[in-house]
C-alpha cells in the first residue's frame, strides 16, 4: 500500500484531519482575541467552568466517603458545603453567562449549535443539582422528594424516574446528569474554539487588501491589527 | 455567489462575518482560567468555612410516631379506608384515579402503574403481619382479612370519621362505634413505628439492600406531620416550596420559574397545576433552547441595546 493510499484508507488520519477541520490548531489554545473582547462579561464563561471543576472536585471528594459521610465526619460536611457552595456559585455564573449572550445575540454566524449546547447543558445541570438535593438523605430531600414526585407524575413519568427511589437518584446524580452536563459543556468549548466569539452587531472586519499591510498572523485564522478597535475597522 | 437564490437568502439571514477575520490583541487564556480556578476556589472555601450547609436531620417513622402518635393512628386509619392521598393517587402507584390531565390528554393514567402500590395492605397490613406474640393484633389481622372490601372500607372509614371528631384527633376519645378491627390495627400500627423497625420493614422486607425509599415517603407524606414541618420551615408549595431549603440558604434560585407558576392563578388553583407547569415550562424550556430559530424573539437583543454596553467601542455608524 503506498503512502497516498494509507492516508486516503486510515481511519487515524481521518479522524486527525476532521479534528484539525474542526478546530484549527490555533484555536484550540489561542494567545490572541478579537480586539472586540473587551468587557467582563466574557469572564464569566471561564467563572463557570472553574466553579464546575469545584463541583467536581467537591463531588469526588463526598463520593470516596459514600451518601451518608457527610452527615457524621466534619470534613465531609465541609466538602459538602464546599459541594453546595460551588453550586450556588456555577449557576450565578452561568446564568449572567447565558444572559450575557443572549444580549450578544451570540448565536449569530452559525453559532446556533454553540447556544443549544449551553442551554441544554444549563436544563442538564437544573437537573443535576436537583437529584443533589434529593441524595442528601435529609429533611430537605424527604420534602422535595414528596412535593416534586407530582410533578413527574402528573406528566407520566414519575415510575421512569422516581424521585422517591433513593438508589436512583443518587447514581443519576453521580454518574448519569454529570456524564450528560460534562459532555455537553466539552461540546460547548469546542464550538467556542472553532468558531470564536461573537462579533458586535453589524461589525465588519477590515478588507483583505488592509490585512496585506498588517503583520501576518501565527495563525491563517488570527488576524493582526493588535489592540486595533473594531470600529475603526468595520465599515 | 449566485443568483440562484439560495445562498442570497442565508447572507440575508445572518451576515454576521467570520470572528477571526477580525484584527485581534494578546490574550493569556491558560492565565485567565488558572486565575478564574483560583478566584473561584478561595470563594468556595470561605463561603464553606462561613455559612456551612443546613443538614436537617430525616424524620424517622419512629421519630413521627413519637413526635406525633395520633397523626400516625390517623394515617394508618385513613390508608385502610383508602383515603389518603397515595390511596387515591392513580398512576404509577394504583387505578384509584386518573390523576392529572392537560386538557383532554390524561397523561398520568398514560403513565400507567409502575410501581404497584395497595396503600392499605403495602403500607399496614403487611409490616403487621410480621409482628408475632401479639394475639389481640392477630385476632384482628385474621378479621380484617376475613371482611369483604366494602365492609373493611366501612369499618376503617368510621373510624377515621370518629377520630377526625374527638380533639386533636385522640383514639381514646373515640366514641364506640362499628370498627371492626381498625382500632386495633391502627394502634398497633402506631406500637410497631415506635420501635424503630416500620422503615425496614416498607423498604427491605424481600431484599437485603434498600435502595428505594418510595414507600415509607409515601407514608410519611400522607401523614400531615411531614407538611407540618416542612411548612413551619417556609416550604409550603405555596411559600415558593421545594426552592427553597431548611434554614436560610439559597436553596435552588435557578427554580424560580418553576415554582413561580405556582403561586399564581389558575395554577394555584388548578387540580391539574402540576400538568399544566410541567407542559408550560417544557414550552418555555425548548423556546430557551431553540431561540436561535425563533423570529422576532432571536432579534430582540439587537433592539435591546444592552451590547452597547458590552461593546462599548461600537460608533452609532456602525449600528443598524
Amino acid at each position: 500500500m503506498s503512502s497516498e493510499q494509507h492516508a486516503t484508507s486510515s481511519w487515524t488520519v481521518w479522524l486527525r484531519n476532521h479534528i484539525k477541520r474542526t478546530v484549527p490548531e490555533g484555536q484550540w489554545l489561542p494567545d490572541r482575541q478579537p480586539a472586540y473582547v473587551r468587557s467582563w462579561i466574557y469572564v464569566f464563561g471561564v467563572a463557570t467552568l472553574a466553579a464546575f471543576l469545584f463541583v467536581l472536585a467537591s463531588g469526588l471528594a463526598l463520593a470516596v466517603g459514600g451518601a451518608a459521610w457527610w452527615h457524621t465526619s466534619r470534613v465531609g460536611h465541609f466538602f459538602n458545603s464546599m459541594h453546595l457552595w460551588s453550586t450556588e456559585l456555577f449557576f450565578v455564573f452561568m446564568v449572567i453567562h447565558l444572559w450575557g449572550k443572549f444580549f450578544m445575540a451570540a448565536w449569530r454566524g452559525k453559532r446556533a449549535l454553540t447556544w443549544i449546547t449551553g442551554a441544554v447543558a444549563f436544563v442538564g445541570s437544573i437537573a443535576t443539582a436537583f437529584t443533589g438535593y434529593l441524595s442528601q438523605t435529609n429533611f430537605d430531600s424527604q420534602w422535595i422528594s414528596t412535593q416534586a414526585k407530582d410533578g413527574l407524575n402528573s406528566v407520566g413519568v414519575g415510575a421512569l424516574f422516581n424521585v422517591l427511589n433513593l438508589g436512583q437518584m443518587l447514581l443519576w446524580h453521580i454518574v448519569l446528569l454529570p456524564l450528560v452536563v460534562g459532555v455537553l459543556v466539552v461540546l460547548h468549548v469546542i464550538l467556542v474554539r472553532r468558531h470564536g466569539v461573537v462579533p458586535p452587531f453589524d461589525a465588519q472586519p477590515p478588507e483583505p487588501a488592509a490585512l496585506a499591510h498588517t503583520e501576518l498572523p501565527e495563525t491563517a485564522m488570527q488576524a493582526p491589527t493588535d489592540g486595533a478597535d473594531p470600529a475603526q475597522v468595520a465599515r | 455567489m449566485s443568483h440562484d437564490g439560495k445562498p442570497a437568502r442565508r447572507r440575508r439571514r445572518d451576515q454576521t462575518p467570520d470572528a477571526h477575520r477580525f484584527p485581534t490583541r494578546p490574550y493569556d487564556l491558560v492565565k485567565e482560567f488558572v486565575i478564574a480556578v483560583a478566584v473561584v476556589g478561595v470563594l468556595v472555601a470561605v463561603l464553606a468555612a462561613v455559612f456551612s450547609s443546613p443538614d436537617r436531620k430525616a424524620i424517622t417513622l419512629e421519630n413521627w410516631a413519637n413526635a406525633d402518635p395520633n397523626d400516625v393512628v390517623a394515617t394508618a386509619a385513613g390508608e385502610l379506608a383508602g383515603t389518603t392521598t397515595s390511596a387515591g393517587y392513580g398512576a404509577p402507584y394504583n387505578r384509584a384515579s386518573d390523576g392529572q390531565k392537560l386538557g383532554p390528554l390524561p397523561l398520568q393514567r398514560w403513565g400507567s402503574v409502575r410501581i404497584p402500590i395497595d396503600s392499605a395492605n403495602d403500607l399496614v397490613i403487611e409490616p403487621l403481619s410480621t409482628v408475632t406474640g401479639d394475639p389481640a393484633l392477630t385476632l384482628a389481622l385474621r378479621t380484617w382479612h376475613s371482611a369483604s372490601p366494602d365492609q373493611q372500607t366501612k369499618w376503617a372509614g368510621n373510624y377515621s370519621d370518629a377520630l377526625t371528631a374527638t380533639p386533636d384527633g385522640n383514639p381514646s376519645q373515640v366514641k364506640p362505634g362499628d370498627y371492626g378491627p381498625v382500632p386495633v390495627l391502627a394502634a398497633r400500627f402506631l406500637t410497631l413505628a415506635r420501635t424503630g423497625g416500620l422503615e425496614g420493614l416498607l423498604t427491605s422486607r424481600h431484599t437485603f439492600y434498600a435502595t428505594d425509599q418510595t414507600k415509607p415517603l409515601l407514608l410519611l407524606a400522607d401523614g400531615a406531620y411531614l407538611e407540618d414541618q416542612a411548612r413551619a420551615d417556609h416550604l409550603g408549595g405555596d411559600q415558593w416550596g421545594m426552592m427553597n431549603e431548611t434554614g436560610n440558604y439559597p436553596g435552588q434560585p435557578w427554580m424560580w420559574l418553576y415554582t413561580f407558576w405556582y403561586q399564581i392563578k389558575p395554577f394555584s388553583t388548578s387540580g391539574n397545576a402540576d400538568a399544566l407547569v410541567w407542559a408550560l415550562m417544557a414550552v418555555l424550556t425548548l423556546g430557551l433552547i431553540l431561540l436561535p430559530f425563533i423570529p422576532g424573539l432571536r432579534s430582540l437583543p439587537r433592539h435591546l441595546g444592552v451590547h452597547r454596553l458590552i461593546w462599548r467601542n461600537q460608533t452609532p455608524a456602525q449600528r443598524p
